[in-house]
């Protein structure tokens, strides 16, 4: 069974539509970052989480109802009631922003007053499973933490597939890891799930996941430039994404199916992450078949592969009548 | 024929030693799967705390204050005012100029640990210098964390992690599974317990002024002002605040204690009695022996719990009582006692408590989406690659049988994350098998024969999957970087799971297909 026979499409025709429809869902989800911002997590903006078990089916308004009669957490919009998983465990989560209390002893002051403001409002029996409070110092250190984590893997990307091909290789591979962050967190953005740990995981397991297609088309290209060293790089690049189309296509689709399993059926707690890497496994495809070898041909430039860097330089320059791009 | 059956033999102790580790079934009767589960799954606490360090340079800044204060006044220099700046600097102003020389002398204790810088007007600046302050902070640390380890140790939760933690360092990671009783393990752990006994110069009185009165309204220097309970045993009313003037240096401390534990005092109400070891005891012995007809003042974090008469000479065994404890509240405070004092103050950061029907939930979900994942994932191998799909499904079972394996044999703990990185790694783990394959067809298409196929498929994609796994690899080592418990079981789950995908995907994988295909001449290959 095969899903391509013998594809021979013209990808490196189409790279800069594709270079355009990934500015277009970068920039909109950098202007839907812009005006709603991102959503934090509770680890990263401080606050109280309290998971709720109920005895009978609670319902959401009256709990939310309590609390704002009360003040909790300040009342409002910033409170978040919402069902926690199955229907039938008949579990709540309510979520709060910091008060400025949630420190030393005054930590779980908040969740204490969610427990006496719903005991007070007699909403049945329940008792408190799960409780998560964040100070407001440990946030920052982790988002400082989270950007160092990711530029040094990427780092370390960039120099590994640099050393194993070539740089230009190694910068097309990187350049299109962080387009697959980038377009990653827009979907997250336009779904507005909440930037949590686990999420910040998927993220970085989407950087070294999506450099694997990337290598895989690499070596191929590789190995062509041994084979047709007489050809067009554009149409070596082309030849190889071509050949190697097939197996890319069921690597994600595999790893798709996996983590389709998880956002089904693993819980709430993996929700956000499942969903970073359902985006980021799609991104990581559609970048390694559009971004990352255009990148290598743009430079490289249209010359033949094995024409001194120098010269190959000029040809660009001739044919271009753009700057330099190397 | 023989290196195949050595191939085979490796295949089969690896995979038979994994699923061994994971699942014993000996010493019998077994207790289940032997896999180190986190806080998110089987419940607990998870608490960060800070040191706060500046606590302890205060302290000793202080201290070398004081010091000098007597060194000083010991060498006959009057007017000079002693004022603590910030937790690492002290200001001395006003020395005499003709007594400067003597000054200077008097500072060189001091100096081991502080520079000194001369100002207008006979003033002096102290300030500790950097390598002390960077090692009194990391001494603090170390401190603290040994003492709660101690005291979590005497709490007996099973199998507690103690961990230092934080780009500063300074903080202090506790994960008590399985843990109720949050609020008394909060209290216990973060309780400072310091422990003075010192001479009551006078009092107790209502108001601080009415213990000054008699001294000329200035306290002296070698004395303190400490608040307590008056006792309440002998009013029948609740108790007000007195105060004591004591001798600033204590008699004895917490460091004296070689013991405490929970007792009764003479009134039958819950006590602690201490026993001082031996350098204690003969401090005390001296003490109270000199001072008999006098209070002792049994200080507890800042406030006197009692004030007893001293009767006669005491040597090891004391006892703190007047405060109206509980029985519980005695037997932490013994707890504690016993653990020593926290060289500094601590404050919780953060807490994340799971509760064990919570985790139990998570534990079922997880093993729902990863039997959903696997059943997809082998469908589509054995439908897409038909006999070699086969293949590749068994060599993804051993790939999940060693991942389990070697995580119980290193002691790695599974997490939520670590679920979530079990299921990734069938996803990921057949995507080798995907590319060697893929590559098998291409070289029967072009007309090679099966084996020339087999072989060329596995030994060319064999670069590519190292390539591949690396770059994994080196994502996931900043991800363990990166995060604490949860995170890190996902990064050690994915990691170890990478690992043994590159044995199963390219060595068993191989000797599969040479098992069945040894001995016949093949001319098609299913796949």
């Amino acid at each position: 069974m095969q899903i391509f026979h013998n594809p021979n499409y013209n990808f490196i025709k189409w790279r800069w539509h594709a270079l355009i429809l990934s500015w277009i869902v970068i920039a909109a989800g950098i202007g839907v970052i812009a005006t709603k911002g991102l959503a934090l997590g509770v680890e990263f903006s401080g606050g109280t989480i309290v998971v709720l078990e109920f005895e009978q089916t609670p319902s959401i308004d009256h709990i939310r109802g309590a609390l704002d009669a009360e003040k909790v957490g300040g009342g409002g919009q910033n409170v978040v009631v919402q069902r926690y998983g199955a229907e039938a465990a008949n579990r709540v989560m309510v979520r709060l922003p910091h008060t400025g209390e949630e420190q030393g002893t005054g930590l779980t002051k908040t969740k204490d007053e969610v427990v006496k403001a719903l005991t007070d409002a007699k909403l049945g029996k329940f008792k408190d499973v799960g409780t998560q409070v964040v100070g407001p110092v440990v946030g920052k250190e982790l988002t400082q933490k989270g950007i160092w984590a990711t530029v040094l893997s990427l780092a370390g990307l960039l120099i590994y597939i640099g050393f194993r091909f070539k740089l230009s290789f190694g910068v097309g591979a990187v350049v299109a890891t962080f387009h697959d962050l980038l377009v990653t967190l827009a979907f997250l953005a336009f779904f507005q799930y909440d930037m949590s740990l686990n999420v910040i995981a998927a993220l970085l397991t989407v950087t070294g996941y999506s450099t694997n297609d990337t290598i895989v088309i690499f070596d191929r290209v590789r190995e062509n430039l041994r084979g047709m060293r007489r050809d067009n790089i554009n149409d070596i690049v082309n030849a190889s994404v071509n050949q190697t189309l097939g197996r890319t296509v069921i690597t994600a689709g595999t790893v798709l199916m996996s983590v389709i399993a998880l956002y089904l059926f693993g819980g709430e707690v993996l929700k956000g992450f499942a969903f970073t890497m359902i985006v980021g496994t799609i991104t990581g495809t559609y970048s390694s078949v559009f971004i990352a070898a255009a990148i290598v041909t743009f430079w490289r430039g249209k010359g033949p592969a094995r024409v001194p860097a120098a010269q190959a330089v000029e040809n660009a320059k001739k044919k271009n009548g753009k700057k330099d791009r190397a | 024929m023989k290196n195949l059956r050595m191939r085979v033999l490796i295949t089969l102790v690896v995979v038979l030693a994994a699923a061994w580790f994971f699942y014993p079934l000996y010493p019998y009767p077994f207790e289940g799967p032997k896999l180190k589960l986190g806080l998110d799954l089987k419940g607990g606490v998870h608490l960060v705390l800070r040191v706060q360090t500046d606590d302890a340079l205060q302290l000793d800044t202080l201290t070398t204050m004081e010091q000098l204060r007597e060194t000083s006044d010991a060498k006959g220099i009057t007017g000079a005012t002693f004022t603590p700046v910030n937790p690492t600097t002290f200001r001395v102003e006003g020395i005499p100029q003709g007594q400067d020389g003597a000054f200077r002398e008097a500072a060189n204790e001091a100096q081991t640990a502080f520079t000194r810088e001369s100002g207008a007007g006979g003033s002096y600046t102290f300030t500790m210098k950097p390598n002390i302050v960077i090692q009194l902070r990391e001494e603090t640390v170390t401190q603290a964390r040994t003492t709660i380890e101690k005291r979590v140790n005497e709490l007996g939760v099973a199998e507690p992690i103690i961990a230092q933690y934080g780009s500063a360092n300074d903080q202090i990671i506790v994960e008590l599974p399985g843990l109720t009783e949050v609020a008394r393990a909060k209290e216990i752990i973060s309780s400072t317990a310091m422990l003075e006994l010192k001479m009551v110069e006078d009092g107790p009185a209502s108001t601080k002024d009415a213990l000054l009165q008699t001294r000329g309204k200035a306290l002296p220097s070698n004395m303190d002002i400490v608040p307590g309970a008056s006792d309440s045993s002998t009013s029948g009313q609740r108790a007000d605040t007195v105060f004591y003037l004591v001798k600033k240096v204590a008699v004895v401390t917490g460091r004296d204690l070689r013991n405490a534990k929970p007792t009764v005092d003479q009134n039958g109400r819950p006590a602690v009695s201490f026993t001082l070891n031996q350098d204690g005891a003969r401090k005390f012995g001296k003490a109270t022996g000199e001072n008999i007809g006098r209070r002792l003042a049994i200080i507890l974090d800042g406030r006197v719990q009692s004030a007893p008469v001293i009767e006669g000479r005491i040597d090891t065994d004391g006892q703190i009582s007047g405060g109206s404890f509980t029985q519980q509240e005695v037997a932490d405070l013994a707890l504690v006692l016993r653990s020593g004092a926290l060289p500094a103050s601590l404050t919780y950061m953060e807490e994340n408590t799971v509760g064990p029907t919570l985790g139990a939930d998570s534990i079922r979900s997880g093993v729902i989406a990863s039997l959903v994942g696997l059943v997809l994932i082998m469908l589509f191998m054995l439908v897409y690659y038909k006999l070699s799909g086969v293949n590749a499904v068994v060599a993804l079972a051993f790939n999940l049988v060693i991942l389990l394996g070697l995580m119980a044999y290193i002691g790695a703990t599974m997490t939520l994350p670590g679920i979530a990185g079990f299921v990734l790694t069938m996803g990921i783990g057949v995507d080798s098998n995907v590319l060697i394959f893929e590559r098998i067809k291409e070289e029967l298409h072009a007309q090679r024969s099966v084996r020339q196929a087999l072989d060329a498929g596995f030994s060319r994609v064999f670069l590519t999957l190292m390539d591949t796994h690396i770059a994994s690899l080196i994502s996931a080592a900043f991800l363990f970087q990166f995060g604490t418990g949860p995170i890190r079981g996902f990064a050690m789950t994915l990691s170890i799971g990478l690992v043994s995908n590159l044995f199963t995907s390219t060595f068993v994988s191989k000797t599969i297909f040479e098992l069945v295909l040894s001995g016949r001449k093949v001319q098609t290959l299913s796949i």
